[in-house]
C-alpha cells in the first residue's frame, strides 16, 4: 500500500491522523494514531495512559474501606459493579462471602442491574450519536435520570456511588424505593422499544453496522475479550451464570448470544441485556418483600485485615469481567498489591485487529461498540 | 406632505429605464436580502427549538421570550468571538472561503419568485432553473478551499468528501428536474408554477423524480443524513474544524440559505409555488392578481408555509437518521439515484411524446 515519491522519497500514498485525545468520539480520552490510505485504515495504534490516575499504587496505602470510593473512579459509569467487584474480593479473601446477609445480597444484585442498565444506556447513547444518530442520545439520558435518580434516593450520589460495604450494605432500601425501581421497571421496556425503533431496523443503522469489526469466536477468546463483544461471537460466557455470585443463582434470566460477532450484534446483545436486567430487577423486588428486614452486614471487627495469601475474583460488570487480584501480607490493613483487571482495557486490544481495513467512519462504530471507559482502561 | 419631500422629486426625474431596470430591482433585492437573512438567522432558532421538541428537551429558552432573540443572541456572540487563523494556513484561501458559499446562496434568491408575479419576483430570467443550478453548484468551492486552506487533516478530509460529495449528487438532482423541465417546456420558474396550476402538480406524475430531487438536496445541502463534509463524531467539524466566530457563522449562514434555495426550488417545480391550485381550480395565479397587493401577500404565505414544511422536514431527518458512510453515500448516488433519475427521464419523455404526437 505504501508508495514511496522518487524525487522527495517521501511517503505520499498514506497519512497519518491522530485522532484523539481530544477528539468527540472517543468517548474521553482514548488517542489512536490512524495511517490511512485515503479515508481506509491500515493501521490503528491505541495510545492510553491519558486518564492515569495511579489507582492501584494508591490502593497500596490505603486500608481496604477507604479503596471503596477509589473503584468508583475506574468504570465511572458503572460505580456499583466496580464496588461490588473490590468488597467481594476482599469479603472473599476474609471468608465471609457465605455471611454476607440475604437481603444486602438482593440490594447489591438490584444495584449492579441498575448499574448494568445505565451503563448500557450510556454505551447506546454514545454509540448512536458516533454514527450520527442524535435522538437516542436524548431519550437514553432520560431513562438514565431515572436509574440515577433511584441510585441518589439509595445512597446519596448518582455517578461516583460508593454504595457497598466490606461485609454488606451500607443502608437499608425503603418500601417507596422499591415502589419506584417497579414503575420504572414497568416503564423501560417501552422506552427500550423506543430506542430500538429508531435503530434496529433503519437501513443506515443497519447498513453503518451490520459487517462491521467482526470477530471470530475464537479471535475473541485469544484476546481474552469478555462480556458483550464476546457475547455477541456466540460463546456464552456469563459470569452471573458461570460462577453466580451473590444471589444471581436463584435469578431466572436469559444470556442473550449474538451469532455473527459483529457491530450490529453487540448493538443487539446490550439491548436485550438491558430487558433480561429488568426481568432480574422484578424477581429481585419480589425476593426483598419476602425477605425480613435485619442485619445488612456480616459480624466483621472494624478493622480489616484480611490473612496473609492472594486472591482473584471477579464479576460480570456492564462491559465484561471485572477482576480483582488482592495479595496481602497478613499484617497490615492495605493489600500488598491490588491489580484490576478491567474489562475495557482488556477489549481494547481488539481494536487495532477490528479496524484494519475499514473506513474512518467506522473507527467511532468500534470504539463505541467496544464499550470503553477511559478512567477503568487508564486507572 | 408627502409632495413637498425634495427626494420624491428627485427619483421622479431619474429616467424611467433606469428605475426599471436598475433600481427598483436592487430594492427589491435589498428587501429581499434583508428578509432571507431574517428567515435564515431565525431558523437556526426553529431547527434547536424542533429538534429539541422532537429529542425531549427544551432547546433555547432562556435569551428572550421563550428564546425568540437567541438568533439575536447568536450573531453577536460570534462576531464578538476571536478570529483564529491556524498556523500554516492559506491566509488568503481561508478568508476567502467562508464568504464563497454564501454569496451564490444569496444571489439565487434574484430570481426565484415567491408570490405572484408581478410584486414579489426581483427579476424574471428565462433559464431561470439553469441559472439556479449554476449557481448552486458554486457553492461547494467555499467548502474545498476552507477545508484545504485549513492546514488540518480532518478539514482536508472535511473538504476531500464535500467536493467527491457535490459532484456525485449534482448529477441526479439536474437530471430529477429534468422530468418537470419536458412536461412544462420551459426554463422559467414562473412559467413552471403556471403550468402546475391549470394542470396538476408536478410531484403527482413526477414522483420519482420529486424523491430524487429530495435526496439529492439534503446531499447537496450536506445535512443529515448526508453531513459527512462535517460529520461531528467522525472528522471533528469536517471543513470548519478550524474556523470560529464570524466565518464560522458564514459558513452556517451559507447552509442555511442554500438548504432555503432548494425548498424553494421544490416546491416552486413540484408543489405548485405560490398556489394552491390544480386544473385551474383553488387559489390560481389569476385569482390572486385580481386582488392586487393582497393577493401577492397570500401567494407569498403560501409559498412560505411550503418552503417551512420543507425547512422542517430537513430538521426531522436530522432527528431520525444516523449518518451514511462515504462509500456507501457514492453508491446511493452513482448506483441508484443516476440511474433511476436517468430512467425516469426516459418514461417520462416516451409518455409526453405519446400524450402529445406532434411534438411539443
Amino acid at each position: 500500500m505504501t508508495t514511496i515519491d522518487n524525487e522527495t522519497m517521501l511517503n505520499v500514498r498514506t497519512m497519518e491522523i491522530n485522532f484523539g485525545p481530544q477528539h468527540p468520539s472517543t468517548h474521553g480520552v482514548l488517542r489512536v494514531i490512524l495511517r490511512v490510505d485515503g479515508e481506509r485504515i491500515i493501521e490503528a495504534k491505541p495510545v492510553i495512559g491519558y486518564l492515569h490516575r495511579g489507582t492501584e499504587k494508591l490502593f497500596e496505602n490505603m486500608n481496604f474501606p477507604q479503596c471503596v470510593p477509589h473503584t468508583d473512579r475506574m468504570d465511572y459509569v458503572a460505580a456499583a459493579t466496580n464496588n461490588l467487584g473490590f468488597v467481594e474480593t476482599i469479603e472473599k479473601m476474609m471468608g465471609l462471602r457465605d455471611q454476607i446477609p440475604r437481603r444486602a445480597q438482593i440490594i447489591r444484585v438490584m444495584l449492579s442491574e441498575l448499574q448494568r442498565i445505565s451503563s448500557h444506556l450510556l454505551w447506546l447513547a454514545t454509540h448512536a450519536i458516533d454514527l450520527g444518530a442524535m435522538t437516542p442520545f436524548f431519550y437514553t439520558f432520560r431513562e438514565r435520570e431515572e436509574v440515577l435518580d433511584l441510585f441518589e434516593d439509595y445512597c446519596g450520589a448518582r455517578l461516583t456511588l460508593n454504595c457497598m460495604k466490606i461485609g454488606g450494605q451500607p443502608y437499608d432500601v425503603t418500601p417507596e424505593w422499591l415502589e419506584q425501581l417497579g414503575a420504572f421497571c414497568d416503564k423501560f421496556p417501552k422506552a427500550c422499544d423506543q430506542y430500538e425503533s429508531l435503530l434496529t431496523t433503519n437501513r443506515i443503522w443497519r447498513r453503518r453496522t451490520v459487517g462491521i469489526g467482526v470477530l471470530s469466536a475464537e479471535e475473541a477468546i485469544d484476546w481474552g475479550i469478555t462480556g458483550p463483544p464476546l457475547r455477541a461471537c456466540g460463546v456464552n460466557w456469563d459470569l452471573r451464570k458461570v460462577r453466580p455470585y451473590e444471589i444471581y443463582g436463584e435469578l431466572d434470566f436469559e444470556v442473550p448470544l449474538g451469532a455473527n460477532g459483529d457491530t450490529y450484534d453487540r448493538y443487539l446483545v446490550r439491548m436485550e441485556e438491558m430487558r433480561q436486567s429488568i426481568l432480574i430487577l422484578r424477581q429481585c423486588i419480589e425476593k426483598i418483600r419476602e425477605t425480613p428486614e435485619g442485619d445488612l452486614k456480616a459480624r466483621i471487627s472494624r478493622v480489616i485485615r484480611p490473612p496473609e495469601g492472594e486472591v482473584y475474583h471477579s464479576i460480570e460488570a456492564p462491559k465484561g469481567e471485572l477482576g480483582y487480584y488482592v495479595v496481602c501480607d497478613g499484617k497490615s490493613q492495605s493489600g500488598y498489591r491490588i491489580h484490576v483487571r478491567p474489562p475495557s482495557f482488556i477489549n481494547l486490544q481488539a481494536l487495532p485487529m477490528m479496524a484494519k481495513g475499514h473506513l474512518v467512519s467506522d473507527l467511532v462504530a468500534l470504539i463505541g461498540t467496544i464499550d470503553i471507559v477511559l478512567g477503568e482502561v487508564d486507572r | 406632505m408627502l409632495n413637498s419631500m425634495p427626494v420624491l422629486s428627485l427619483i421622479a426625474q431619474i429616467p424611467e429605464p433606469v428605475m426599471r431596470w436598475f433600481v427598483w430591482p436592487t430594492i427589491k433585492f435589498v428587501i429581499a436580502f434583508v428578509i432571507v437573512q431574517a428567515i435564515v438567522a431565525s431558523f437556526t432558532l426553529v431547527e434547536r427549538r424542533v429538534l429539541a421538541f422532537m429529542q425531549a428537551r427544551l432547546g433555547p429558552n432562556r435569551v428572550g421570550p421563550y428564546g425568540l432573540l437567541q438568533f439575536v443572541a447568536d450573531p453577536i456572540k460570534l462576531m464578538l468571538k476571536e478570529d483564529i487563523v491556524p498556523a500554516g494556513a492559506q491566509k488568503f484561501a481561508y478568508f476567502i472561503a467562508p464568504m464563497l458559499p454564501l454569496i451564490p446562496a444569496f444571489m439565487v434568491f434574484a430570481i426565484i419568485p415567491v408570490g405572484p408575479p408581478p410584486y414579489f419576483e426581483i427579476t424574471s430570467v428565462n433559464i431561470g432553473v439553469l441559472l439556479v443550478l449554476a449557481l448552486t453548484s458554486t457553492g461547494v468551492y467555499g467548502l474545498i478551499l476552507g477545508g484545504w486552506a485549513s492546514n488540518n487533516k480532518f478539514s482536508l478530509m472535511g473538504g476531500l468528501r464535500s467536493a467527491a460529495q457535490m459532484v456525485s449528487y449534482e448529477v441526479p438532482f439536474g437530471l430529477s428536474i429534468i422530468g418537470v423541465l419536458m412536461i412544462v417546456g420551459s426554463l422559467e420558474l414562473k412559467d413552471i408554477v403556471i403550468y402546475q396550476e391549470r394542470h396538476i402538480w408536478n410531484v403527482i406524475p413526477q414522483i420519482i423524480g420529486f424523491f430524487i430531487f429530495l435526496v439529492a438536496m439534503v446531499a447537496e445541502n450536506n445535512r443529515a443524513p448526508f453531513d459527512l463534509p462535517e460529520a461531528e463524531t467522525e472528522l471533528v467539524a469536517g471543513f470548519h474544524t478550524e474556523y470560529s466566530g464570524m466565518k464560522f457563522a458564514l459558513f452556517f449562514l451559507a447552509e442555511y440559505a442554500a438548504m432555503l434555495v432548494n425548498s424553494c426550488l421544490a416546491v416552486i417545480l413540484f408543489f405548485g409555488g405560490w398556489t394552491i391550485a390544480m386544473g385551474e381550480m383553488g387559489l390560481t395565479t389569476p385569482l390572486l392578481q385580481s386582488w392586487g397587493a393582497w393577493g401577492a401577500l397570500i401567494g407569498g404565505i403560501v409559498f412560505f408555509t411550503k418552503v417551512m414544511m420543507f425547512m422542517v422536514f430537513y430538521i426531522w431527518l436530522r432527528g431520525t437518521f444516523p449518518r451514511f458512510r462515504f462509500d456507501q453515500l457514492m453508491d446511493l448516488g452513482w448506483k441508484w439515484m443516476i440511474p433511476l433519475a436517468l430512467a425516469n427521464i426516459l418514461v417520462t419523455g416516451v409518455v409526453v411524446l405519446l400524450l402529445n404526437p406532434g411534438g411539443a
